[in-house]
C-alpha cells in the first residue's frame, strides 16, 4: 500500500478521507444493507443462523442485498439484533430476528420496501418523522455512550469504518504533540483504571516513564468475572479503539513493547484483534515510524489460558513469562519492575478504550461527564433478574436505582428487588435500602462493595443471600492460586461454613468464625483476589443477617431456594383433576395420583428441582414451595391404589 | 544493598541494621522471633506466601510481610500487637486445619517447624474451632523416583519449589492445581518435562519444614522403625 507523506495529522487526513469515501459509497449504495450483530453474544443467540436465513430468503426471492457483520450494541435482551439500511428509509433496528423473521423481513420489506415490519422494529437509529427513534427509549436516552459509541454500528473487521468515524485522529494528534502531552492530558483528565481498583492511569504511566529502561505496555483482556463481558464486547465490536488507546498509552510512557493479554476463551476477540493489528500495520498506524512520527511500536497478542487470578497484574506477568499465574508481593510494582524486570504498565480494555476520546475531546470535556473524583463513564454488564439485561454505559455518579429501575426496566416479571451484587465475585451485595448509592469508585467502597470491572447482578425476592455468598466464595476459592495461606485455606473454610448453613447444618457460633476469617483474609492476603474475596460474605452478613439466622435457628430459607430447607407440595384445592403436566416433567417420578385423582408429591423421592412449578399450568398454579419442609400441610393424601375400597396394603 | 547502617525500633527495642535488608532476618538476628514457613535466608525474592511473618509498621495502613519489607531509617515495627497476634493465630489455625495431626508417626516429629510455631503461638496442633479439612489426596504420592510426597502434611510453603529452581540442572518441582486442591507436582514448568530429570540432590527434602517431602530411602527406614516400635508396644502388655 502506498503511504501518504507529511506530518502525522496530514497523513491521517489522507487515510481518513479515503476511508470516508469508502464508507460513504457503502451508505449510498442502491442495494439494501443488512447488518447483523455478530459478536460472541449475538452468535450465541443465533446470529449466524439469522445470516443463513437472510441468505436463503434473499436467494429464494431474488432480492439483492449486502449482509455485513457488525459488533454488539449491548442490548442482550433483544439479540439477535439486525439493522437494515434500505434506500429511502432511516437505518432501522430490529430485535430478536431469527431465520424465520429474516425471511419475513426479506419478503415484506427488502423485496420492495412496502412494509418495514413494525412488529420486530425497535426504532430508527437516526431521528425520523415516521419511525420511533432509539432515543424514545429510556435505555438509550439515559445512557451516555463514550466508549461504546460505535459498538454495534461499525464493522469491527473493517478499519475504514473506524477511520471514517474519526478513528486514529487522537493518535495522529498525540504523535504530533508528543507522548509527554498525551500523558499530561490523561493525567489532567483523572482517568481512573477501569479494571476495578480505580488507580489513576496517568499517575501509573508517569511512574513507568520515570524508569529509564525499555518500557512495556499490556492491555489486560483477561476478563474473568462470572457474568461480565464488557471487555470482550469492546474487543470484538470496536478493536481499533482499544488498539488506538494502547498505542497512545505506549506513546505516553515511551514503550518499546506492547501486548494484548486476551483469554483463550475469547477466540473471536483474539481473531478480530489480530486482524485489527494487521490492518493498522498496513496503514502505518503501527510498526516502524508510525505516520512518519519516528515512533515505532509492534503489538502482539498473547492468549491467556483461563485463570481468574491472571487478571491480577503480577500474576498476569508471571503467566506471560511462561510460569504458573501466581501473584507476587509488591513492591516492586509492575510499573517499576514487571515483565522481564522492565517497567510494565497494565491497563484494562475499558481504560485504554477511553483514552482516544479524552485525547480527541480534551480533558475538560472528560470532566464534564461523571463526578468530580470519578470522571467519565462506567460500563456495566447488567445481568440476572432484570427486564433488559445487557451492557450499559452510564456517566459515573448515577444512582444504582436509576440504573436498575429506569435504564434496565426494573426486575423481571414484576417481582420485588432484593439486592444487587456489584463488582463481580469479589464485590458486595447491596440491599434495596442502599440503592441510592451513587456509582463511582469512592461511594461504592464506602458501602462495602466495589466498582470492580463492572459486573452487576440483579437479584429478586426469590434469591437466597446465603446461597449467593456461597456461590461467589466457591468461585474465588476455586480460582485461588493457592499461594498464600489466607486465601487458599481461609476462603475454603468460608465456603464450607456457608455450605453447611445452606444445608441446614450451620451453627450460630460459626457466624463469628465467618466474620473473623473474612476480616483476616482481607487483612492478610497477598493479592487483591484474596483481599476482596470475603466481600460477598461480609456484605450479606451485614445486610442480610436475618437470613443467616433463619437458616441456622429455624432451618428455614426465607427465599425458599436452599434445597435441603425447602419442600414442594401440591395444593389439592388448586390442582385440577386429570391434568398430568407435572407428572411428565418430574425426573424422579416423585409425583403420583391421589385417591381423588389429583396429584401429590412423594417427599422421599422428590429432589426439589422445581420443574413441576414451571410445568403446572398457570391457571392452576398448584405447586407450593415451603421452608422449612415441616410446613407441608397434612392434606390427607392417599395414593389412588390404596384408596377407599382397596384393602391392599404395601 | 547499601552499607549504610540505620536504626529501627522493633517492639520498643532499638536495633541497627544495614539499610534495605529484609526486616525478618534482621529481627531474627536480634533475637526477636517472628514465625515464618516460606522464607529461607538465601532468598533474594521471598514469596511472602505463608503470611505468618506479618508485622505492623507505623504509618502503613495494613500489616506487611516482614520477610520482604526493607529496613529504613527510623522505622517503627510492632511484631506483637493484638491485631498481629490475632492474624498469626488465624493463619496458623488455618494451616493446621488441613493437617492430619499424626505427629507420632511423622518423619518430622520434633524437628517440625509447625510444632515450633505452635509452641511459640501457644496454639494446639489440632484446631477445635475450625472443621478439619481432609484434602482429597492420598496419604502418600510415591510416583517420583527418589521422593516421597505426603500431600496431607504439606503446608504449600513453596520452599522446595524455590530450592529446586536454584538447581542448575533445571527444576522439576512446581505448584499445580488451584484453590484448596493446590499441590506440589514433580513436573515443573519447563517446556519439556521429560528432558529434565530430577537432579537427585534432595535439597527439597532438607528444607521441607514439615516433612512432607522426604527421600524414599530415608522414609522407608523411618517407617520400618515406626512399625517396629508399634509391634513392640503391642507385645508389651501381653
Amino acid at each position: 500500500m502506498k503511504q501518504p507523506t507529511g506530518s502525522p495529522v496530514e497523513r491521517l487526513a489522507v487515510l481518513g478521507a479515503a476511508a470516508g469515501e469508502a464508507v460513504e459509497r457503502l451508505r449510498q449504495s442502491p442495494v439494501p444493507v443488512i447488518e447483523v450483530g455478530c459478536a460472541t453474544c449475538g452468535r450465541a443467540a443465533g446470529a449466524l443462523e439469522t445470516i443463513a436465513g437472510f441468505e436463503e430468503a434473499l436467494a429464494a426471492n431474488g432480492v439483492e442485498a449486502e449482509i455485513r457483520r457488525v459488533g454488539c450494541l449491548g442490548h442482550c435482551y433483544a439479540e439477535p439484533l439486525v439493522t437494515i439500511r434500505y434506500p429511502g428509509f432511516p437505518p432501522l433496528l430490529y430485535q430478536k430476528i431469527g431465520p424465520g423473521e429474516a425471511g419475513i423481513l426479506v419478503r415484506s420489506f427488502l423485496k420492495d420496501g412496502s412494509d418495514p415490519c413494525y412488529e420486530y422494529l425497535i426504532g430508527a437509529l437516526e431521528p425520523d418523522e415516521n419511525f420511533p427513534t432509539l432515543m424514545d427509549y429510556p435505555r438509550y436516552l439515559f445512557e451516555k455512550r463514550v466508549v461504546m459509541e460505535q459498538c454495534g454500528l461499525i464493522d469491527p473487521e473493517d478499519i475504514d469504518h473506524y477511520l471514517a468515524a474519526g478513528g486514529y485522529r487522537a493518535l495522529a494528534e498525540g504523535l504530533e504533540k508528543g507522548g509527554e502531552w498525551v500523558l499530561e492530558e490523561v493525567k489532567a483528565a483523572n482517568l481512573r483504571g477501569r479494571g476495578g481498583a480505580g488507580f489513576p492511569a496517568g499517575r501509573k504511566w508517569e511512574i513507568a516513564r520515570s524508569v529509564d529502561k525499555t518500557r512495556v505496555i499490556i492491555c489486560n483482556g483477561d476478563e474473568g468475572d462470572p457474568g461480565a463481558y464488557m471487555d470482550r464486547t469492546l474487543l470484538e465490536s470496536n478493536p481499533h479503539q482499544v488498539l488506538e488507546g494502547l498505542i497512545l498509552a505506549a506513546l505516553a510512557i515511551g514503550a518499546g513493547r506492547a501486548l494484548f493479554y486476551i483469554r483463550a476463551e475469547y477466540p473471536l476477540a483474539v481473531e478480530i484483534m489480530e486482524k485489527a493489528i494487521a490492518a493498522a500495520r498496513e496503514r502505518n498506524l503501527l510498526g516502524e515510524d508510525i505516520l512518519g512520527s519516528g515512533f515505532t511500536l509492534e503489538v502482539g497478542v498473547f492468549k491467556g489460558s483461563g485463570a481468574f487470578v491472571c487478571g491480577e497484574e503480577t500474576a498476569l506477568i508471571s503467566s506471560l513469562s511462561g510460569h504458573r499465574g501466581m501473584p507476587r508481593p509488591r513492591p516492586p510494582y509492575p510499573a517499576v519492575a514487571g515483565l522481564d524486570g522492565l517497567p510494565t504498565i497494565i491497563n484494562n480494555v475499558k481504560t485504554l478504550s477511553t483514552v482516544p476520546a479524552i485525547i480527541r475531546n480534551g480533558h475538560q470535556w472528560f470532566h464534564e461527564i461523571g463526578t468530580e473524583n470519578s470522571p467519565g463513564t462506567a460500563i456495566f454488564s447488567v445481568v440476572g433478574e432484570v427486564e433488559y439485561p445487557g451492557l450499559v454505559e452510564v456517566p459515573m455518579g448515577v444512582t444504582l436505582a436509576h440504573l436498575v429501575n429506569d435504564i434496565c426496566g426494573g426486575v423481571k416479571d414484576g417481582k420485588a428487588l432484593k439486592a444487587v451484587q456489584i463488582g463481580g465475585p469479589s464485590g458486595g451485595c447491596l440491599p434495596v435500602s442502599l440503592l441510592d448509592t451513587e456509582i463511582d469508585f469512592d461511594s461504592l467502597k464506602k458501602v462495602g462493595a466495589m466498582m470492580g470491572s463492572g459486573g452487576l447482578v440483579i437479584m429478586n425476592e426469590d434469591t437466597c443471600m446465603v446461597e449467593v455468598a456461597r456461590y461467589f466464595t466457591d468461585f474465588t476459592q476455586g480460582e485461588s492460586c493457592g499461594k498464600c495461606t489466607f486465601c487458599r485455606i481461609g476462603t475454603h473454610h468460608l465456603r464450607e461454613i456457608l455450605k453447611s448453613i445452606t444445608i441446614g447444618e450451620g451453627r450460630i457460633e460459626e457466624l463469628e468464625d465467618l466474620e473473623e476469617i473474612s476480616t483476616s483474609v482481607i487483612k492478610g492476603s497477598l493479592c487483591s483476589l484474596g483481599k476482596t474475596a470475603p466481600n460477598p460474605v461480609l456484605t450479606t452478613l451485614r445486610f442480610f443477617r436475618d437470613e443467616y439466622l433463619a437458616h441456622i435457628e429455624e432451618k428455614r430459607c426465607p427465599a425458599r431456594m436452599c434445597r435441603n430447607l425447602t419442600a414442594f407440595y401440591i395444593d389439592l384445592e388448586a390442582c385440577a383433576r386429570g391434568c398430568d403436566a407435572c407428572v411428565a416433567c418430574c425426573p424422579t417420578e416423585a409425583i403420583f395420583t391421589t385417591s381423588n385423582r389429583k396429584k401429590a408429591i412423594d417427599q422421599e423421592k422428590c429432589v426439589k428441582c422445581g420443574e413441576c412449578v414451571y410445568a403446572c399450568p398457570p391457571e392452576y398454579d398448584a405447586v407450593r414451595r415451603v421452608s422449612p419442609p415441616e410446613l407441608i400441610p397434612d392434606q390427607g393424601v392417599q395414593p389412588l391404589d390404596s384408596g377407599a375400597g382397596s384393602e391392599k396394603e404395601q | 544493598m547499601s552499607e549504610k547502617i540505620v536504626t529501627i525500633t522493633v517492639d520498643g527495642k532499638k536495633i541497627t541494621a544495614p539499610e534495605g535488608a529484609w526486616l525478618l532476618p534482621v529481627c531474627l538476628e536480634h533475637d526477636i522471633y517472628i514465625p515464618s514457613l516460606c522464607w529461607l535466608k538465601e532468598m533474594d525474592d521471598p514469596p511472602a506466601s505463608c503470611r505468618l511473618c506479618l508485622v505492623e509498621i507505623e504509618g502503613l495502613p495494613e500489616p506487611v510481610a516482614s520477610c520482604r519489607c526493607p529496613v529504613r531509617e527510623g522505622m517503627v515495627v510492632r511484631t506483637n500487637s493484638d491485631e498481629i497476634l490475632k492474624l498469626r493465630q488465624v493463619a496458623f489455625r488455618l494451616l493446621v486445619s488441613t493437617n492430619d495431626g499424626h505427629c507420632n508417626t511423622c518423619i518430622a516429629n520434633r524437628s517440625c517447624e509447625l510444632q515450633q510455631i505452635a509452641k511459640f503461638l501457644h496454639q494446639p496442633l489440632r484446631t477445635k474451632r475450625l472443621r478439619h479439612i481432609d484434602r482429597d489426596y492420598p496419604e502418600i504420592i510415591d510416583d517420583h523416583p527418589v521422593l516421597m510426597y505426603e500431600p496431607k502434611k504439606c503446608v504449600l510453603c513453596g520452599r522446595c519449589v524455590y530450592v529446586c529452581s536454584q538447581n542448575e540442572r533445571g527444576y522439576k518441582l512446581d505448584f499445580a492445581k488451584r484453590g484448596m486442591d493446590t499441590i506440589i507436582s514433580f513436573y515443573g514448568s519447563d517446556i519439556d518435562p521429560a528432558a529434565k530429570e530430577c537432579a537427585d540432590c534432595l535439597a527439597c527434602t532438607e528444607i521441607c519444614p514439615v516433612g512432607a517431602l522426604s527421600s524414599k530411602e530415608k522414609w522407608r527406614r523411618f517407617i520400618a522403625e515406626v512399625r517396629l516400635k508399634q509391634e513392640q508396644k503391642k507385645q508389651k502388655p501381653s
